[in-house]
């Protein structure tokens, strides 16, 4: 039945793949030209291993598979989410989906033959150049797969940089345990650990720093915003104190944060990390774009691919993947990374959604980020039992509140209310709001006034 | 044969390049007047390109005309696995219902919950695997993770000082640096005379140090490793594991499956064999399948039915993350979709006309193969000429080269997989592309292509003097 309507409006197919073009005439033509019986005939797998069972995986037409997928993603329940901890909604424009999308780009491959993907180059290029004028750091990769590993391929460098002495990558308690894990998991080749030194009061205070840092230390990580939307003040202070330790600074944080907040190089940072995808993508269940920035010094040690300007023949300016010399297809087991494949078109839809942003949008967008927060904290820290924000801060997208309920239960609510939130901790609720969201914001404010009743 | 004209666009006067986004537009902006947060947490200014819609248009559908892609010609990147992206996958993954917050509630999200295991379990049964994780972003980090796993299981059973991976010279240049990544040395295995891995040299290799072998089956020659029972057995009773690399996955597709093989642990790039696009470099999604004995070392968390309920668990003896979510999401939901579609039918049938369309392709083409017989992929000699060279003119026949002077194994290598979707017609206008370039001479090589939107680039001079950003080129 299915084998049927695969087939249907196409006889001149042979069965099975609905997108292989052979019609049964040519599969002959070609096993004639090959010498061969038949295509089985072209396996060399011994008979002791040949597959002849049935995955039990029927074929079905794309009509239906549009339905069942569609029907399948519609239980998930229509929520007003208020969530971020480093995955943040933003509109994107409907020019990034659309031009992003053009076959040319979205169904190429890595540029080995750069002369038929300068139009791709250019845009990683341009995407590059981007990150260096916001992180003010002069060599930027052109994609990571998320901001987890970036940290950790963060940590690699430093280990490679600082390799003479020293074990320890230093980094914040406020920083998601996802990162954590990913983190660690990125130096059991090194024998090296992580260890954690707290918050004070929604910040990296400088002297709990220094009591935590170590000769031991080979890089001490801090997020600007932190994953509770916090926004670090004196942040040159803990670069300061990486320095004196001879130890590398990593710092999180976002395309769309450093628009507003001071340029990471005036600040003293080595290496800028983070999730890109903040601009040009949903959430989408966690598929990110890891933002990946670091010093002239670094150069080589910069893991994943980089675009290059040069010339053609012709003296044309022109663009080519370059330093390859530190990728694992030439170097192998002491490339700076093992990664090939990695983001580059999500990477593209960043570029194109700051582009079309300007530099006046993205000063708006991030500007945004700072009031909305301010302005719905205000809101519900006038609900009885409700405390916002919980640390008397600059905020940028979210804030904690905090209530005398259960944090869990009152997440719980909110769901049911029709509103996602994270429940921090006992009593502590998590709350971001964007341009994406805030259309709901009263809403949002009756649903919390309500369930903390 | 009829050469290609790719788009290249000039202005008389100007420079004969698209200009850059800055070059169009720059504007800097002060931000402290701009913003309410005290000067002392702020930037003075940025500087950024600042077009109108249009423009912007206009600029990305000219840099599109200057890229090729699979809907442009013949792709056949040996070892890539280049085929055509359907439509309708790209619609599933644009649904609103498919963007949701990863940190939403197992509860609120049962749809996506859903896709997750319904596609680790096809994922299973394509594979011959007990338990499969969907977390790895790339092909790179699924072997990465296999090794996490590898490495997890041997600390839990007390042999935590297997320090080796050993890896054939056939394989993937990816999987040292994974393995080295996941704290191993590597020892490389020379291939024997048939292009396969050499039992002797295999036997040699293994001891109590070997963690594991990893291993492209078929390997990068586009040859079936036919002792593959020999060699597991051997790895086996060192107590090593055997990692499957899946980059060669369409070549089998219903045909054999790892597990059947004897493989403990294996990588699929979703990328490569479930016809997601490649995106020019990702992403791309390499969940991976290990055995019972491997299913509590994966990576956290895991999606499971619990009854017509979906819910996230944390494997007993997890390894902890791989990534900061749960993977390349809508890469997965593309692979689901394509795997529903085709069936078990049309994924064996894919294998059977990815082996079909390599074994006559390379039947047309007048230049030396070693080895053989081939599955999906086979690697040209270009002989007397440089392969680079004979890579940039077929670029001016408009067919896109394969994959070039890898594996080493092979002097001026030309590896080449024609995948399933290519007509006879258009195996039939490859081969003269490669037939035709054979025929020059090497000095005539040396100045392609010249139908392409730049002309040879200059990579030596990209490296010495790197211009990374448009501040360089000011």
């Amino acid at each position: 039945m299915s084998q049927q309507i695969q087939n249907t409006g196409s006889e001149r197919r042979s069965e099975g793949s609905p997108y292989a073009p052979h019609t049964a005439a040519d599969v002959e033509a070609m096993l004639d030209a090959i010498g061969a019986e038949s295509v089985d005939d072209l396996f060399d797998v011994p008979p002791s291993v040949r597959f002849d069972g049935s995955f039990g995986i029927e074929a079905s037409s794309e009509q239906a598979v549009v339905r069942d997928v569609s029907d399948t993603l519609a239980q998930n329940e229509q929520l007003t989410e208020f969530l971020g901890r480093g995955r943040y909604n933003h509109y994107v424009p409907s020019a990034v989906d659309d031009l992003s999308s053009r076959s040319e780009f979205l169904t190429s491959y890595t540029q080995y033959q750069p002369e038929v993907a300068q139009g791709f180059l250019q845009a990683l290029f341009e995407y590059q150049s981007m990150l260096v004028e916001l992180t003010g750091l002069e060599v930027a990769n052109c994609s990571m797969y998320d901001a987890a590993t970036a940290l950790g391929e963060a940590a690699l460098l430093a280990a490679r940089v600082r390799s003479t002495s020293g074990s320890q990558v230093l980094v914040s308690d406020l920083v998601r345990e996802e990162r954590l894990s990913v983190l660690e998991n990125y130096l059991i080749g090194n024998d090296m650990t992580v260890a954690t030194y707290p918050a004070e009061d929604g910040i990296t205070e400088q002297a709990t720093l220094a009591d935590h840092v170590t000769d031991e230390t080979v890089m001490v990580y801090a997020e600007n915003p932190t994953a509770i939307g916090t926004i670090q003040e004196d942040l040159a202070a803990v670069g300061d104190i990486a320095d004196e330790h001879d130890a590398l600074f990593c710092l999180g944080t976002d395309p769309v944060a450093l628009a507003l907040l001071e340029e990471p190089a005036a600040v003293g940072a080595d290496v800028v990390v983070g999730d890109a995808s903040v601009l040009g993508l949903s959430p989408a269940y966690g598929l990110g774009l890891g933002l990946f920035a670091t010093r002239e010094d670094y150069l080589r040690q910069v893991p994943g691919r980089l675009v290059g300007a040069s010339e053609d023949t012709d003296d044309r300016r022109a663009y080519t993947l370059t330093l390859q010399t530190r990728e694992q297809h030439i170097r192998r087991e002491r490339a700076t990374s093992n990664i090939c494949t990695n983001q580059a078109w999500v990477a593209l839809r960043t570029a194109m959604h700051v582009a079309w942003l300007g530099a006046t949008g993205l000063v708006g967008l991030a500007e945004e980020c700072v009031q909305l927060p301010r302005e719905l904290a205000a809101e519900v820290d006038d609900i009885e039992g409700v405390t916002a924000p919980v640390y008397d801060r600059h905020h940028f997208r979210e804030f904690l509140m905090e209530t005398h309920r259960d944090a869990e239960q009152v997440a719980d609510d909110l769901e049911a209310e029709g509103f996602a939130v994270h429940a921090v901790d006992e009593h502590r609720i998590q709350v971001c709001v964007t341009d994406a969201n805030r259309h709901e914001r009263s809403e949002f404010v009756d649903a919390v006034e309500e369930v903390v009743a | 044969m009829q050469r290609y004209e790719q788009a290249v666009w000039s202005e008389t006067d100007g420079p004969r390049y698209e200009p850059l986004l800055a070059e169009k537009n720059e504007r800097t902006v002060g931000v402290q007047e701009r913003s309410s947060l005290p000067d002392d947490v702020t930037r003075d200014s940025v500087t950024l390109p600042e077009l109108s819609e249009p423009e912007l248009a206009r600029h990305y559908t000219r840099l599109s005309q200057m890229n090729y892609g699979v809907e442009n010609g013949p792709f056949p990147l040996g070892s890539c696995t280049m085929k055509y992206n359907p439509k309708f996958t790209e619609d599933l993954a644009a649904l609103p219902d498919a963007a949701v917050h990863p940190d939403r509630s197992a509860g609120s999200t049962q749809g996506t919950l859903a896709v997750y295991a319904k596609l680790q379990d096809y994922l299973g049964r394509i594979g011959g695997m007990d338990a499969v994780t969907l977390q790895p972003p790339a092909g790179a980090a699924g072997e990465f993770t296999g090794i996490l796993v590898a490495r997890a299981y041997h600390e839990h059973n007390g042999e935590g000082d297997r320090s080796e991976v050993i890896v054939p010279a056939s394989a993937h240049g990816t999987n040292f640096a994974s393995a080295v990544m996941a704290g191993y040395e590597v020892v490389e295995l020379s291939p024997g005379d048939d292009g396969r891995v050499d039992l002797d040299a295999l036997e040699a290799a293994v001891g109590e140090d070997t963690a594991a072998l990893m291993l492209t089956n078929p390997n990068t020659l586009g040859l079936f490793e036919r002792d593959i029972e020999q060699i597991a057995e051997l790895v086996h009773d060192a107590g090593g594991l055997l990692y499957y690399d899946g980059a060669n996955l369409n070549a089998l597709l219903g045909q054999a499956r790892p597990g059947d093989m004897g493989f403990d642990v294996m990588h699929f790039n979703l990328h490569k064999t479930f016809a997601t696009p490649h995106g020019g470099g990702g992403p791309g999604a390499g969940p991976i399948g290990v055995t019972e004995e491997l299913a509590d070392f994966l990576p956290a968390p895991q999606v499971r039915d619990d009854g017509g309920e979906y819910e996230l668990y944390e494997p007993a003896h997890s390894v902890g993350k791989v990534h900061g979510a749960m993977g390349n999401w809508l890469v997965l939901l593309k692979a689901y979709a394509y795997i529903e579609r085709l069936g078990d039918h049309g994924l064996a049938d894919t294998s059977s006309k990815a082996v079909l369309n390599a074994n006559y392709l390379e039947s047309q083409v007048d230049l030396d193969v070693p080895f053989g017989p081939f599955h999906h992929e086979f690697v040209a000699s270009a002989g007397d000429q440089d392969a680079a060279d004979f890579a940039k003119r077929m670029l001016d026949y408009g067919v896109h080269p394969p994959t070039t002077k890898w594996p080493e194994i092979v002097s001026e290598a030309l590896m080449t997989e024609p995948t399933e979707l290519e007509s006879k017609d258009t195996l039939d206008q490859l081969a003269e592309a490669f037939n035709a370039v054979a025929d020059e001479d090497e000095q005539s090589l040396s100045t392609a292509p010249e139908s392409t939107a730049a002309s040879r680039i200059d990579q030596t001079n990209a490296a010495r003097n790197p211009r990374l950003s448009w501040h360089d080129l000011e």
